[in-house]
């Protein structure tokens, strides 16, 4: 077949198109299937040879309507859908909704359910930060620490099953308190756990802490600043690296928490290894609160006296709870309906993944998977 | 609170505490004025959230709200405006860059305009998508029949 381009005059092969040769930039894709994105991510990025000048995130591949669902549903139906949001840390997500429409209802829970729900939500955040430290240590080139995290954390989705039958999505709590009571030996369970955990935590910073290979990936990477952090709203552990005490368990006490005693681990740097050593630190807290928690669990009932159909008095609420990622918010409207008029949720993975773009610029393109990694993002919070 | 009242008069429509959470009701000419001074000021340093609210039968539908929190005080308070259909409102990117996704957000989901934006697109919808799902009138079943034909390959994604 002749070929229907006409030949190129002479003039226009001594002046060659410029090509991307020419340039020094390039046009990376990152995902939105790559095993180190922890989901659904996609990042652009823009690279001058190794180095990343820019990045531009595009989301939204996991997004399913939450918010709306939760204005067709109501107070109680809406309630296993939150599970599904981070659902590493179902527990997390259930009880800032469940605290929220308290709020709304003006009742709230009795001692001993609050008790229950702050073991589960400990026991949770340890199984989110074991399941983050195993992923973000594989991202880097760490393999042992995903076997020996994926098999503590097993015994955490253990007592979840035994409590509620479930062990992610788990709907463990309900508004007004809990549905069940614990089963025979869940103390007995929770505690031979928490005895069990601590040298495990130490087998872990034995592999890493002081691991030449990880502390040369990790340190000096993704650095932020306090200041930056708080103007884009990062909060949880990466705030806290960066060498702000703030944690909304002791700011803003919600639960049991105001009796329990418990410190909050903090870096200095704000670099990938500081967020790496208060995430460790955080499990030993949680194990310690869980420690009182379940050595003080009271007795009593376990529901508040809730109607049946829900109907809170018009108004709104805004409540949030430190979830294994940072400040988890519902803002709710109420127009005294059986259904909530508006569900908002504050997503700490969406808000936090606005930093990935100043965290990574001029750094190295290896240091993108270090940096997604430390973020801790669940893309089902990112997206809803 | 009583500062501004003073300082703007009329302009400060409400000042209210419901189950112990503050909030203030403004006129939203004096809004974006008001947010600065609270982050230069009153120490507002970290605005927690930003979302909206439809009300399709109110003559102005929209209720911008922002969650806002002072480190140093260690308190929460929410600012709220009304906003008319096709009214935008200027961004509040430059006072804490953390909006930026917010404000790209609440504009995906509710076609409200923020003027000065640096990045003014959908953000969890695709670009070309039409319609904006948390508005009242939207239907939850209802989709981009064309979009998802066009991008998907299927009838429907229902």
């Amino acid at each position: 077949m002749p070929d229907s381009t006409p030949f190129p005059s002479q003039l226009e092969l001594s002046q060659p198109e410029k090509t991307f040769l020419d340039s020094n930039e390039l046009i990376l894709n990152m995902g939105p299937q790559h095993p180190a994105t922890h989901g659904v991510l996609r990042v652009i990025l823009k690279l001058d040879g190794e180095k990343v000048l820019g990045t531009e995130c595009v989301i939204g591949y996991l997004h399913r309507g939450v918010e709306k669902i939760g204005e067709n549903r109501t107070y109680a139906m809406f309630n296993p859908y939150v599970d599904r949001m981070d659902y590493v840390a179902a527990v997390s997500n259930g009880l800032g909704y469940c605290e929220a429409v308290e709020k709304l209802l003006q009742v709230e829970a009795p001692r001993r359910a609050n008790y229950i729900r702050v073991i589960l939500t400990e026991l949770n955040r340890l199984a989110s930060h074991m399941l983050w430290l195993g992923t973000h240590a594989l991202d880097i080139g760490a393999m042992t620490p995903l076997f020996y995290t994926f098999r503590d954390r097993e015994e955490i989705l253990k007592i979840f099953e035994k409590y509620c039958g479930a062990r992610l999505t788990t709907h463990a709590f309900r508004i007004g308190g809990c549905l069940y009571e614990t089963y025979d030996g869940f103390e007995r369970d929770v505690k031979k756990f928490i005895d069990f955990v601590p040298p495990k935590i130490d087998e872990y910073e034995e592999l890493l802490t002081s691991n030449r290979i990880w502390v040369e990936r990790t340190k000096n990477v993704g650095k932020i600043s306090a200041d930056d952090c708080k103007a884009l709203g990062v909060t949880g552990p990466v705030l806290r690296a960066s060498g702000v005490k703030w944690d909304i368990r002791k700011a803003l006490p919600y639960a049991a928490y105001p009796e329990f005693a418990f410190e909050i681990p903090v870096g200095a740097n704000g670099d990938t290894y500081d967020r790496y050593l208060v995430r460790m630190q955080e499990m030993r807290q949680s194990l310690a609160i869980i420690r009182q928690a379940v050595e003080g669990i009271p007795e009593g009932p376990i529901m508040a006296k809730v109607p049946k159909v829900m109907k809170p008095p018009a108004g709104e609420v805004y409540h949030s709870i430190e979830a294994p990622k940072g400040e988890l918010g519902y803002f709710i409207v109420s127009d005294g309906s059986t259904q909530p008029y508006r569900v908002r949720v504050r997503p700490p993975s969406f808000v936090n993944l606005q930093a990935l773009d100043l965290m990574v610029r001029g750094q190295l393109v290896a240091d993108v998977i270090a940096v997604v990694g430390t973020l801790d993002i669940v893309l089902g919070e990112v997206d809803r | 609170m009583t500062k501004l009242k003073t300082r703007y008069g009329s302009g400060v429509r409400e000042a209210s505490s419901y189950v112990g959470q503050n909030c203030l009701i403004l006129d939203s000419s004096i809004t974006h004025e008001i947010l600065n001074i609270l982050c230069q000021e009153e120490e507002f340093d970290y605005c927690v959230d930003l979302t909206a609210v439809h009300y399709p039968k109110r003559e102005k539908p929209f209720d911008l709200v922002w969650i806002l929190y002072s480190f140093p005080r260690n308190q929460r308070l929410r600012v709220k405006t009304m906003l008319g259909e096709q009214e935008s409102f200027p961004s509040s990117v430059p006072i804490w860059s953390g909006t930026n996704w917010l404000e790209r957000e609440v504009y995906d989901m509710f076609g409200i305009r923020f003027d000065g934006h640096p990045d003014l697109r959908r953000i969890l919808l695709p670009e070309d998508w039409k319609g904006h799902p948390l508005r009242k009138d939207y239907g939850i079943i209802e989709q981009d029949q064309q979009w998802v034909q066009a991008h998907l390959g299927i009838e429907s994604g229902q």
